[in-house]
């Protein structure tokens, strides 16, 4: 269905290639996943599928690429529109109209398709993607799972034979995942469409895939996830739990992991997880008391009471819009509480000049590059150094520690994310604030710039912070966090240790411990440290 | 009456008569009631949607014309009138800069006269804006001819860029106070030009792409001879066009010629955007229907216009429609009348579907409160 035919693409003349030499054959029906670290070329490669990369990107490609025998060299990709569905990663800012109904008409209305069977194929599609009840909904109220499958649906209503979506779950929470992967599934099932879909969270989507495109260094090596997952460096838990208990055939999914299981379960019998270190007697950093927000009518938050200590790494969990935002809003006195106390050190965010709001809370926002304001690295660390009344140079000494490979000349903007995202930590942490505040701070980072934030963020802890992270990532709450709070619909419905938290709901269990449950096992890393026991 | 949404063209002829009846008239009365009118359909009808909410921000423009106006009178103002309310330090240029003065004797009959000026525009700015508000910009787009479509569309983006320009330095400036910085005062709004910049334009890109992957701007090809006969009509219409209008305005040539030439121009321009429609494939899907209440709405509109136009032609209206700065100005029944016609769109149009809002999400919030 796909063919790429020695494709090479670099973005100018004198720059490294981003592809280099691609040769390589996706059939019809079939769900690919792509992979590969952040900045390893892989929205090019899915751009170059529908013609984008170059049409509208520039730079030189050479080779061919086909779809269904039609070459991207010929039809630009509107001309391609009717064969290949391009979801971009934030559909938020791709959509063109303001209702559910319209958005899914567009591309039809485009392709110039008869009013009676543009009728009939919305209708389809809402059935299809479980849109029904949001027909008439303007787009901006929708959830970002909502918003998610109306943009695959804006696509699909052109009845293409390609999909080719960009991370379409990065922004989701677990509930909100699973309803769209559901959706991709039954897609390739049902309609025999051929998806190429790009993700970081693979312990997501792993479990649906047919074949994997590896993406190393330009080139791509493919085949079953079962053979490449075998060394690749890019792995879900189970895939590593796998590997060190040596299981073979390695399995993909949970419920193969599950049935593999039994012998290490034996083994482990005897073991208990090793229990993260809780910090005790440490000094309490903030503390809010019946806490009340709202924004107009909407009740956002209803009696949150909750208190941060030194050394303590939190997840705040819970779905889209439980308040979890909200509540890090108030925290940094962005928002205005109703009714309820917020206290940092004793004192209200609210009432503090900007001078000194950071001495005492810092906040990383979901989208570091909001903090940026000067047009290099050297002058960003500079303009730190000064907002944080911290000697010169300190900032940039902290950016060389955490990320090594960053130079001084990159515009901030040009930076990957994860190096974005370090960047921003680094511009708040420079000023030593009491209490750190992440917003979803792994949306788009592989695994290896997440272990690396891990570890900062472990080191800040260890030197006296208390950070507070409201996240997605139920691996990255099981690899580093000390307690878990789950909110839901502004109320904290548990608040406890990790290991407790996870392993009680299923919803916000990492892989490891949905395949050994009931046992409370949470990272691979705790079953090497028993098994290393057990031998010796 | 379901709910539904009114024909966006219903409601823009509706608002557009409006302005014309306003702008026939600087009686403060009458203006202040088709403001009235303004307000009460679209408290009554306003959606409850993104482009619902900008209907405060066209009160607000209101205003600001307003004070600009009765500023400037106080600043440049010639002496209008006898009724001296106070003495403005002033400055008097010599005669041969054509008697141009700063300040000087503040009349009332001046302040009043600025004020009804400012007033008519004001009213213009407003129910111009009140369609705005009930009808979306998107939607309107559906009823553009197919040859200018892809024109509206660019307009479109562009107008809804305004509202996410704000948003976005509206959250720049949060995380600028998150870094320690005081976001007050004018070089902290300054600072704020680069980052909104750079964000909009990242997510207009994101926009083409997506547009572009959806067949946006597919078209047949035309032929070199159709092509070339295509920029043929344009220019002829064009030039024929202005031909008529610049021999209207100036006496030098008969009006039925002059009018006969445009309309010559207008049938060109007409065959060519037809023409230039044929070679899009584009179709609509699910247009807006014109039925009764659509009716209702552009009758109501045209019969306010209607009106204000025929009170002009009984010479004793004239003071009504313009009153003199020294007496209170009257009010005509048939402007309450008039009044009363430019609310039916209130009663007679259908609501806006209502959605129930679901999760209380931070943005959701924020964009309907």
């Amino acid at each position: 269905m796909i063919r790429f035919e020695h494709v090479t693409f670099r973005y100018s003349e004198e720059s490294q290639p981003v592809l280099r030499d691609l040769n390589l054959e996706i059939p019809a029906g079939e769900l690919a996943l792509l992979l590969g670290a952040t900045g390893s070329g892989k929205t090019t490669f899915l751009r170059a599928i529908n013609g984008l990369v170059p049409h509208f990107t520039g730079g030189h490609l050479t080779g061919s690429v086909s779809v269904n025998g039609r070459s991207t060299q010929v039809n630009k990709p509107r001309e391609l529109a009717d064969l290949v569905g391009f979801v971009p990663q934030d559909p938020v800012s791709g959509f063109v109209t303001d209702l559910v109904e319209d958005e899914l008409a567009y591309a039809m209305e485009c392709l110039g398709i008869d009013p009676p069977i543009m009728r009939r194929r919305v209708e389809e599609i809402l059935d299809l993607l479980g849109l029904t009840e949001l027909r008439t909904r303007p787009l901006h109220t929708l959830s970002g799972g909502q918003q998610q499958r109306v943009a695959i649906g804006s696509v699909l209503t052109a009845q293409p034979e390609v999909l080719v979506l960009d991370e379409p779950t990065s922004a989701l929470d677990p509930g909100a995942a699973e309803e769209v992967l559901a959706a991709l599934h039954r897609l390739v099932h049902d309609l025999g469409i051929t998806v190429v879909l790009a993700e970081h969270r693979l312990e997501r989507v792993m479990q649906y895939c047919d074949s994997i495109l590896l993406l190393e260094n330009g080139s791509i090596r493919s085949g079953l996830p079962s053979e490449l997952m075998q060394t690749s460096s890019i792995a879900p838990p189970v895939i590593h739990l796998g590997r060190l208990a040596g299981w073979d055939p390695l399995p993909i999914s949970i419920r193969d992991a599950r049935r593999a299981a039994p012998p290490l379960r034996a083994l482990l019998a005897n073991h208990a997880p090793a229990i993260r270190a809780v910090p005790t007697h440490s000094p309490r950093i903030a503390e809010i008391k019946n806490l009340h927000c709202s924004y107009g009518k909407n009740i956002v938050l209803r009696g949150v009471d909750l208190q941060l200590d030194a050394g303590e790494i939190t997840a705040l969990m819970g779905r889209n819009g439980a308040g979890k935002s909200t509540l890090l809003r108030t925290l940094v006195g962005l928002k205005d509480q109703v009714k309820g106390t917020v206290r940092i050190n004793g004192v209200d965010p609210q009432t503090l000049a900007a001078r000194d709001l950071l001495r005492h809370v810092g906040f990383v926002p979901q989208e570091p590059h909001d903090l940026f304001e000067a047009l290099s690295v050297a002058a960003e660390c500079k303009s730190s150094d000064t907002d944080a009344g911290c000697a010169p140079g300190t900032t940039r000494a902290l950016l060389a520690l955490m990320a090594p490979d960053v130079s001084d000349n990159t515009h901030p903007r040009d930076l990957s994310e994860g190096q974005q995202m370090l960047l921003a930590l680094c511009l708040i942490v420079a000023a030593k604030p009491p209490l750190l505040l992440l917003d979803e701070p792994t949306r788009g980072l592989d695994y290896p710039t997440k272990k690396k934030l891990g570890e900062v963020l472990r080191g800040l802890a260890q030197s006296g912070h208390s950070v507070l992270l409201a996240t997605h990532d139920v691996e990255l709450v099981a690899e580093l966090a000390t307690r878990v709070v789950i909110m839901g619909d502004g109320e904290i419905v548990a608040n406890g240790p990790t290991q407790a938290v996870v392993t009680d709901s299923p919803m916000f269990a990492p892989q490891v411990s949905k395949i050994l449950a009931p046992e409370r096992w949470i990272t691979v890393e705790q079953i090497a440290q028993a098994l290393k026991q057990e031998s010796a | 009456m379901t709910p539904r949404w009114l024909h966006p063209c219903a409601w823009w002829l509706w608002s557009l008569c409006l302005a014309a009846a306003a702008a026939q008239t600087t009686n403060p009365l009458l203006l202040a009631l088709l403001v009235c009118s303004a307000v009460i359909v679209v408290a009554a009808r306003k959606p409850k949607a993104p482009w619902g909410k900008s209907f405060e921000f066209f009160l607000i423009l209101g205003a600001m014309i307003i004070t600009i106006r009765v500023l400037f009178q106080l600043v440049f103002g010639a002496g209008l009138g006898t009724t001296e309310l106070f003495e403005l330090p002033g400055v008097s240029f010599p005669d041969w800069m054509s008697g141009l003065r700063l300040g000087g004797s503040v009349t009332l009959e001046a302040l009043l006269g600025a004020f009804y000026d400012g007033l008519r525009l004001a009213t213009i700015a407003i129910v111009v804006g009140a369609a705005n508000s009930l009808a979306s910009p998107t939607r309107l787009l559906k009823a553009v001819p197919t040859a200018l479509y892809e024109l509206g569309v660019s307009i479109v983006v562009a107008l809804t860029f305004v509202p996410q320009l704000t948003i976005d330095a509206g959250r720049i400036r949060e995380m600028r106070r998150l870094r320690g910085r005081n976001t007050k005062g004018l070089r902290g709004f300054a600072s704020l030009g680069l980052p909104v910049l750079a964000g909009a334009l990242d997510r207009s890109i994101v926009l083409a792409e997506s547009m572009d992957s959806r067949g946006y701007g597919r078209h047949q090809k035309e032929t070199a001879v159709g092509r070339r006969l295509s920029i043929g009509l344009v220019l002829a219409s064009l030039s024929l066009a202005l031909i008529g209008v610049y021999s209207l305005l100036t006496a030098g040539m008969s009006a039925v010629i002059a009018m006969t030439i445009l309309f010559i121009g207008l049938l060109m321009g007409g065959v060519t955007l037809w023409r230039a429609g044929r070679t899009r494939i584009r179709t609509v899907y699910r247009p807006d229907v014109w039925a009764s209440p659509e009716w209702l709405v552009s009758v109501a509109g045209v019969a306010v216009l209607g009106i204000f136009l025929l009170v002009r032609i009984p010479s004793d209206q004239a003071l009504v429609l313009a009153p003199l700065l020294n007496t209170w100005p009257t009010l005509p029944l048939w402007g309450l009348l008039a009044f009363g016609i430019a609310c039916t769109p209130a009663i007679t149009s259908p609501h806006p579907p209502e959605f129930d809002i679901g999760t209380s999400e931070t943005l959701k919030a924020e964009i309907l409160t």
